[in-house]
């Protein structure tokens, strides 16, 4: 009897643990910032679960990946903040608690209650900001010129400067150089900002992606790249300190990035717990400097728990005057996207 | 008997047949039927519509990226088979035949290493700081370093390393199961070496030509990472006007008529090339 009831207990066990092992897992849909062992693992070892990440490009992608997907593939969602609303549209964000995220602690400006909420309800916390501004070698370029947009692109950088490949941002800067705010872009002002595009492409020696631009700026391919920042230039200023950013007179473009829990989630518990833990102060840090890219922590209490050196090359003690002068990047209806998509292709391939 | 026979001969076949049908067709025809349909804001409708492709033929980038793909995919093939060729001639017929599979081999080692790798160390040796051009200034051929990266010479050349090797294979294939025998008939007849192999070995030795040819058509005009990565986005072929619309626009029917076009090209490479298309003797 004894034996039998220990074999049952034995059972049961294992089935217990077994449904534990498949319940304690968590799929991400993410960017690559989030796939760092010093990120995750510690999340991992508080909860005893194990966190799937699946790195996207493109939000078109992540939308589609998850319409594709079944109801409860996908746990948690990380997203450009100004596509939360594409999100919240299609009913794939659950709400969030408000009251239990650390939204008092971060810095004003990437709040972004408009984005990240919808008639009162928030769907996503930002996690993450930068900037695409301008990205250069010092130790090549006068660094007097940075601080002109149009001297950036100007013939006397032709050949030398590189631009990043996405539009969104690039277009922002080009807007912000002509003194359209990026919140006001519409279709009229893309005829301002084309011929701006224009001169832009025709100085650039490349339009790169992160590590295309990385590379060319660190081989001396080229000396200045548009749309960089300090995710760019973070992973170099270590071994070459010459690689350095600015924020131009005229402003730069801000980027973000926001967290939220897919409504199709069946583990809304966890997740929420993982997304109180990224936007905590010590997930912060780490998500800051991750491996892949490094940005600004959307919560200022990560100061605390990042070293000088890490600070400094954030520039953490300027980010007021550079949250002052930089604009969100466009974001853009499906309309009025889907011409600057034809606009910035048309341009490339000139 | 038969019939015991034809079963068991369905029976080997039918996993194949299934998997093609699934993974191959199946996707295919999905494909066709999405290349028809609109997209309206994010829903999908579909039908038969012909907008996608009136916009292919219409819109001036998208255009101009079908000429590029066409461009760079027909110098990258015959500068390869010019390349290759005389390596596989010499690995059939001057390397001793016990020496044939090292220097294969060798031929065929940058292929041990990632794609995506490999273009990256293309873009370093081809940088204004990398060895390319750091030789020219030390030869004196050059003064100041000239822009190799970042082009469209730096995508062909990304592709013919990869694509030569390739097409060793394939004509050092076909060369070397051609008997001795033929070349010695000619020269007994009197024919030079430049006749012997106007007129003997460069007939006989086509299938492996076409062959690797068509196999480098295929695979140039449909990839997305060296262009990417070695063009610098200087000029924008297909495949990534293909990624343009799916990554952020998620336009998956113009995607797919644009894929549905580079099949169209690549089914007429293959009747270009049927008559002298010898896979067997790869």
């Amino acid at each position: 009897m004894t034996k039998l009831r220990y074999s049952l207990l034995a059972i049961a066990a294992m089935q217990f643990a077994s449904t534990s092992v498949v319940a304690q897992e968590l799929n991400a849909l993410v960017w690559c910032d989030h796939a760092d062992d010093a990120l995750i693992k510690p999340f991992e070892e508080k909860y005893d679960v194990k966190v799937n990440l699946r790195e996207y490009e493109g939000t078109g992608a992540a939308l589609a990946l998850l319409e594709q997907s079944r109801p409860g593939d996908w746990d948690v969602l990380v997203i450009d903040g100004i596509d939360v609303f594409r999100a919240v549209e299609t009913g794939m964000l659950a709400p969030l608690p408000k009251n239990e995220l650390p939204i008092e602690d971060m810095f004003t400006e990437v709040i972004m209650e408009e984005n990240n909420s919808k008639d009162g309800t928030w769907y996503a916390v930002t996690e993450k900001f930068g900037y695409n501004t301008i990205s250069f070698n010092s130790s090549k370029v006068d660094v007097e010129d940075m601080q002109d947009l149009a001297t950036v692109w100007s013939d006397k950088y032709a050949g030398r400067i590189s631009v990043y490949d996405y539009y969104l941002p690039v277009m922002g800067l080009a807007a912000i150089s002509e003194g359209v705010t990026t919140a006001n872009m519409d279709a009229a002002s893309l005829k301002t900002i084309g011929p701006v595009l224009g001169q832009m492409r025709s100085s650039a020696a490349s339009v790169a992606g992160v590590v295309a631009a990385q590379t060319a700026l660190a081989t001396g391919e080229v000396d200045i790249v548009v749309g960089g920042g300090e995710w760019l230039t973070a992973v170099l200023a270590e071994e070459q300190p010459e690689m350095t950013w600015t924020i131009p007179d005229q402003g730069a473009v801000r980027w973000t990035q926001s967290i939220g829990i897919l409504s199709d989630s069946k583990q809304k518990e966890l997740s929420l717990e993982f997304i109180k833990y990224i936007t905590s102060p010590e997930g912060q840090a780490r998500l800051a400097t991750s491996a892949c890219f490094w940005g600004m922590p959307a919560n200022s209490k990560a100061s605390d728990f990042m070293t000088d050196n890490q600070r400094a090359i954030l520039r953490w003690d300027e980010q007021n005057k550079f949250l002052r002068r930089t604009q969100l990047y466009p974001a853009p209806n499906m309309e009025l996207d889907n011409a600057m998509q034809d606009l910035w292709l048309d341009k490339l391939s000139q | 008997m038969i019939g015991h026979e034809k079963k068991l001969g369905w029976g080997f076949t039918a996993p194949a047949l299934v998997w093609t049908l699934a993974f191959f067709v199946a996707p295919f025809l999905v494909m066709i039927a999405m290349s028809f349909a609109n997209l309206e804001g994010r829903t999908l409708i579909w039908g038969f519509h012909l907008d996608n492709y009136i916009e292919l033929a219409t819109r001036p980038y998208l255009l101009r990226a079908v000429v590029v793909s066409l461009q760079i995919t027909f110098i990258v093939t015959l500068a390869s088979v010019v390349l290759a060729y005389p390596l596989a001639a010499i690995i059939a017929f001057r390397v001793p035949q016990h020496w044939q599979r090292f220097v294969l081999l060798l031929a065929i080692l940058p292929f041990w290493t990632s794609y995506v790798i490999r273009s990256y160390a293309w873009l370093l040796v081809l940088a204004r700081e990398g060895l390319v051009n750091q030789t020219l200034i030390n030869v004196g051929m050059i003064a100041e370093p000239i822009t190799l990266a970042n082009s469209r010479f730096a995508t062909v050349t990304g592709f013919i390393h990869f694509f030569v090797m390739l097409l060793t294979l394939t004509i050092y294939a076909n060369l070397v199961q051609l008997s001795p025998n033929y070349r010695l008939a000619a020269r007994d007849l009197g024919a030079n070496t430049f006749q012997i192999f106007r007129h003997v070995i460069l007939p006989l030795s086509l299938p492996g030509i076409v062959t690797g040819a068509f196999l480098t058509f295929v695979l140039c005009i449909g990839d997305y990472v060296t262009p990417q990565i070695l063009g610098g986005n200087n000029e924008l072929t297909m495949p990534q006007i293909v990624m343009v619309q799916l990554g952020r626009r998620a336009d998956f029917p113009l995607a797919s008529a644009m894929a549905i076009v580079m099949m169209g090209f690549v089914t007429a490479a293959y009747l270009a090339c049927a008559r002298w298309l010898r896979l067997d003797r790869l």
